[in-house]
């Protein structure tokens, strides 16, 4: 049942629309799938988002880990389908190379 | 509004008068989905009408090629803002796979292979107002498009038509689907702009 | 959130891509491998937004550089190489993403795979690398419809035939150079195995570019032995939005 037709991206597509809502960058975060368990970098779900919303889902399982839509001034966000994200807080901070 | 990109208009042309509000003509036919391509082998396939604890009617491929079919031009209008004028598709009307089922319920919950759901009024979908096809300009409905087989409900925006259907649950009380759950509107109707929940 | 960026000049770097340089005046510094949302606004009020990956590498002037390949029957890019001018100002959300990124702490050899307008964000890599006198091995694998697609060729040749800056091997997908050694064709298993890293040295690989080229140098990179935690890709999908 599963897709041969490579339709999707990867999460890190979504960091410009997650970048509205969270104050640190979600796509390198680790996230836990509520219905596989496997934990991966958001970056590596696959993505939809040519549709009427943006969908991540588990690139293990294929579930749906985030909704997202843009309804005019309002944003609807759905993360039901992750039981945790884990964020580096060291590493976002170093946000820039600029110093290094 | 922010910046006025100089020069740029966007691929939508003028807004065409037999488009409802909002819409821009497309003649491609664009592919939208929320998830993977299910790929569903059609001596697997099945259709089943339940009232979400028993499976009223259920149908395999062959006894649902069995049902008469009609040949129906519709237009389509997609949320998204694209709509498709006078697309050919032959399907079951829902009022034949209706036809024998005795139910009390007001409420229809679509599913499909890959998970995806959508909610209707009953009344939506009866007196030719719905069908289940399985052909797209004479040929056999690819599954990009939802094939083998795939709801429409023209007088609906396109989230409506469900592709890759597997059944539906007969309900009392409404429950929303897959988008209608997260900010789409519970009705739909794009002559009346119903995009969004909280839209009149 | 919306910064503005003001076009200060345009380059063409193949017959159908085209450099944009920005002076983006709150511009806060960003990481090799990131990207930009440009949006674009029509008079009516209609927007589109679009990713586009940073080809330049950090540097303390608050100036980016995107290369935007012009797509068939595309929307945004077809402006972005052919309407815009010096001195139009565009709207830009970033920079985003930390996954697809290339730190100059990193130690370990490098392994970039790039299919088509892919390498853009792999430029700004091996562009960081070079700005910060940074040691690490890299190594580029470049695969091109065809020498005249071939994007920053100069560049790369100076960096990899004089400073061993960076390895790079092309692989043609329709077209070759005459006398080129390999038939055109996708990449393969042989490939792969002759020309990036050996996974025992456990480089960390980054691949970009369409969806389905993505997906198959994926596949060989950890059929050669490569781990998945040590691949990171990005895709720009079927339609190439971003190619």
């Amino acid at each position: 049942m599963s897709s041969h037709t490579y339709d999707y991206l990867d999460g890190n597509a979504a960091a410009g629309e997650l970048s509205k809502i969270f104050a640190m960058d979600v796509t390198a975060a680790k996230g836990q799938c509520a219905h596989c368990g496997a934990t991966k970098r958001f970056a590596e779900a696959h993505l939809y988002m040519l549709g009427p919303g943006v969908v991540a889902r588990c690139a293990v399982c294929e579930h749906v880990l985030l909704r997202l839509v843009n309804v005019r001034q309002r944003v609807f966000l759905d993360v039901r389908g992750m039981t945790y994200l884990s964020l580096d807080a060291a590493q976002l901070e170093a946000s820039s190379d600029l110093d290094a | 509004m922010g910046i006025i990109s100089r020069g740029f208009s966007g691929r939508h042309g003028a807004t065409d008068l037999k488009l409802p509000p909002g819409q821009h003509l497309t003649t491609d036919f664009p592919v939208l989905s929320a998830g993977p391509t299910p790929h569903v082998s059609l001596d697997r396939w099945e259709f089943r009408i339940d009232d979400g604890t028993d499976v009223l009617r259920r149908w395999d491929w062959k006894s649902f090629r069995e049902l008469p079919t009609e040949n129906i031009t519709i237009d389509l209008h997609c949320v998204t803002r694209w709509s498709k004028l006078g697309t050919s598709w032959e399907g079951v009307s829902l009022d034949t796979m209706l036809a024998d089922v005795k139910t009390d319920a007001s409420y229809a919950l679509v599913r499909s292979y890959g998970d995806y759901t959508t909610n209707l009024p009953l009344n939506d979908l009866m007196n030719k107002q719905a069908w289940i096809a399985f052909q797209f300009d004479g040929k056999d409905l690819a599954p990009e498009h939802g094939g083998p087989a795939r709801f429409l409900v023209p007088h609906l925006y396109l989230w409506k038509s469900a592709k890759w259907v597997r059944g539906i649950t007969l309900m009392h009380h409404d429950r929303p689907g897959f988008w209608e759950s997260l900010g789409y509107h519970n009705c739909g109707d794009p002559w009346r702009e119903q995009r969004y929940s909280g839209d009149e | 959130m919306w910064r503005v960026g003001t076009v200060v000049a345009l380059h063409d770097e193949t017959a159908t891509a085209r450099t944009i340089t920005l002076k983006v005046s709150d511009w806060t510094g960003h990481l090799a491998g990131q990207h930009v949302d440009v949006r674009l606004t029509a008079s009516d009020g209609y927007s589109a937004v679009r990713s586009y990956s940073i080809a330049s590498a950090p540097n303390s002037e608050t100036r980016i550089e995107l290369t935007v390949e012009r797509l068939r029957d595309g929307e945004v890019s077809p402006y972005l190489t052919q309407e815009l001018a010096v001195g139009d100002r565009l709207e830009l959300r970033g920079p985003i993403g930390g996954w697809f990124v290339w730190r100059t702490q990193q130690t370990e050899p490098i392994q970039l795979v790039a299919g088509g307008s892919g390498i853009v964000p792999l430029m700004a890599m091996i562009r960081s690398r070079v700005s910060a006198c940074s040691a690490a091995s890299f190594r580029l694998l470049y695969s091109v419809r065809e020498p005249g697609a071939v994007l920053y060729r100069d560049e790369l040749e100076a960096l990899s035939d004089h400073d061993h800056s960076v390895s790079v091997t092309y692989a043609y997908t329709r077209v070759a150079p005459k006398d080129w050694p390999r038939p055109p064709g996708r990449i393969d298993a042989a490939l792969i195995a002759n020309t990036t890293w050996p996974s025992n040295l456990a480089p960390t690989c980054y691949v970009c570019g369409p969806t389905s080229f993505v997906e198959t140098a994926t596949g060989l990179l950890s059929a050669s032995g490569n781990s998945s935690d040590k691949i990171r890709t990005e895709r720009f999908g079927p339609t190439g939005d971003r190619q």
